[in-house]
């Protein structure tokens, strides 16, 4: 069942005429070439970005008219450098409820730094001695304190070495399973998205040139596709 | 002071045009430019507030301080590029930082409504207002370019504009205040500050240019806030839309 639904959605000269929808429950990724557009699409899905033309659904309702601020508390977003804000790291996961002025848990904070596997650190430690791959990992705890319906993530292992990239994947795959979470990830690994989507979108220059069960990456017919897999330049 | 004396001050041209030529520093033409400039400016303005002080009249004493509000609103239109609309949010602080500055001091007797008294603090208070209105854009914009990732952040999140931008318009407004303070707190030890030093050359009793001093220190303070403050309130609107989007600084280039 499609959660997420793009009708010709097209934004400053970035993204072209993109119709497509993601599936509930599932991982979809974004991959393409440099510059194909990826991120922009994945800011309009939690409002960050508008399209000039077109419009996206969210469970059949059209976000343009929905309140804002709702809509981006059930879609959570991690970004590429897992921004921090100084301070501790409840600081950081409090992050969420501190912007309206609420204060979280501080049992479900430690609960929440279990499910990523960072039980064993106190929440009172500095944010800013933690390593890549911790921060990383807060920055993934930090969406889920408002358990949203649907988890975008972007490169968020771009700069992390294999070790952690793969301990990262077998988290995302971990909390999507129990929390039924849908997972919109950009990668620009190649393996990676074959190893943890369900679907996959293809774009290329703003435009989305495939998407659908993952599979096709690896038996399309599409010459541009059959590029990219081969690593040749599009 | 002659203009036998004054013309003999021009030595203190000649060495760093002396230097300037001697080491290449490419320096000559910016000297001589600025020096004949400050001439002219000065002597002109020396010549309107003699016509102002000896005519007395409260309309000229205000068309002097419009006058004043211009030239920095001049200034200000070539270093304010970046957030639509900055020019008029300066001087729309430039002339509430003046009114309510000037308000207080005359309507509490602090100063007498003299033209010898209102131009010259008017001045401060415009100067200053402008230098730190320009100082905090400065610093606000490189926040806001350093900080874009966690503005989207907690726009992300849902978080409203106000509080996505807060952290980086405190520091901006933080950083445009420290010097005022820091010079403050050194006044009078390091260095005689322009205004007394310049009382008393002119004679007056010393205490006197201290207490003149003080109440400029004062204003200065308040001034810095103010325009920091203001400015930045006015302006971080600017930077998102009505749906809660960040656009970020908008170059006239771009």
């Amino acid at each position: 069942m499609s959660i997420i639904e793009f009708k010709n959605v097209s934004h400053n000269g970035i993204l072209h005429n993109i119709t497509g929808h993601f599936s509930e429950g599932r991982i979809t990724t974004f991959v393409g070439p440099s510059g194909a557009g990826k991120t922009t699409c994945l800011k309009h899905i939690n409002g960050l970005l508008s399209p000039d033309s077109g419009d996206i659904f969210f469970r059949g309702e059209n976000i343009a008219g929905m309140d804002m601020i709702e809509l981006r508390k059930r879609i959570g977003m991690a970004f590429q450098s897992a921004p921090m804000i100084g301070g501790t790291v409840y600081d950081n996961l409090n992050l969420p409820k501190a912007i309206f002025g609420e204060a979280l848990d501080e049992k479900r904070a430690v609960e929440l730094l279990d499910r990523v596997d960072l039980g064993g650190i106190p929440l009172d430690k500095n944010i800013k001695s933690l390593s890549g791959g911790e921060k990383s990992r807060i920055s993934i705890a930090r969406t889920l304190v408002n358990q949203p319906e649907v988890l975008l993530l972007d490169e968020i292992t771009a700069s992390l070495d294999y070790r952690m990239v793969k301990e990262v994947e077998r988290l995302i795959l971990r909390l999507q399973r129990e929390y039924n979470v849908t997972v919109i990830w950009i990668t620009h690994d190649l393996d990676q998205a074959r190893r943890v989507s369900d679907d996959m979108w293809f774009l290329r220059n703003g435009e989305l040139i495939e998407f659908g069960d993952a599979s096709f990456i690896d038996h399309s017919d599409n010459p541009l596709i059959k590029k990219f897999v081969e690593g040749e330049e599009l | 002071m002659t203009y036998t004396q004054l013309a003999l001050s021009l030595i203190f041209i000649a060495i760093p045009l002396g230097l300037a030529l001697v080491l290449k520093l490419g320096l000559e033409k910016d000297i001589i430019i600025a020096t004949i400039r400050s001439i002219i400016q000065l002597l002109i303005v020396g010549y309107i507030l003699t016509f102002v002080f000896e005519s007395d009249s409260p309309i000229f004493i205000i068309l002097m301080i419009m006058l004043m509000i211009a030239a920095a609103t001049q200034n200000i239109i070539k270093k304010g590029d970046g957030i639509p609309g900055i020019t008029w949010m300066i001087v729309l602080t430039l002339i509430i930082v003046e009114t309510v500055t000037m308000g207080i001091l005359l309507s509490f007797g602090i100063i007498p409504f003299t033209p010898q008294e209102v131009i010259p603090i008017s001045g401060m208070v415009i100067g200053n207002c402008m230098v730190l209105s320009l100082l905090f854009l400065n610093k606000f914009k490189d926040e806001v370019d350093r900080s874009d990732e966690t503005i989207e952040l907690i726009l992300s999140m849902g978080g409203p504009p106000k509080v996505a931008i807060d952290k980086s318009l405190k520091s901006a407004i933080q950083t445009s205040m420290i010097p005022t303070i820091e010079a403050q707190k050194t006044m009078g030890l390091v260095q005689l500050p322009g205004m007394m030093s310049g009382l008393i050359i002119g004679g007056a009793d010393p205490m006197e240019a201290v207490m003149y001093q003080l109440l400029i220190l004062f204003l200065l303070l308040t001034t810095a806030a103010m325009s920091s403050v203001m400015v930045g309130y006015m302006a971080y609107p600017k930077l998102f839309n009505q749906k809660m989007q960040f656009i970020g600084l908008q170059y006239r280039s771009q």
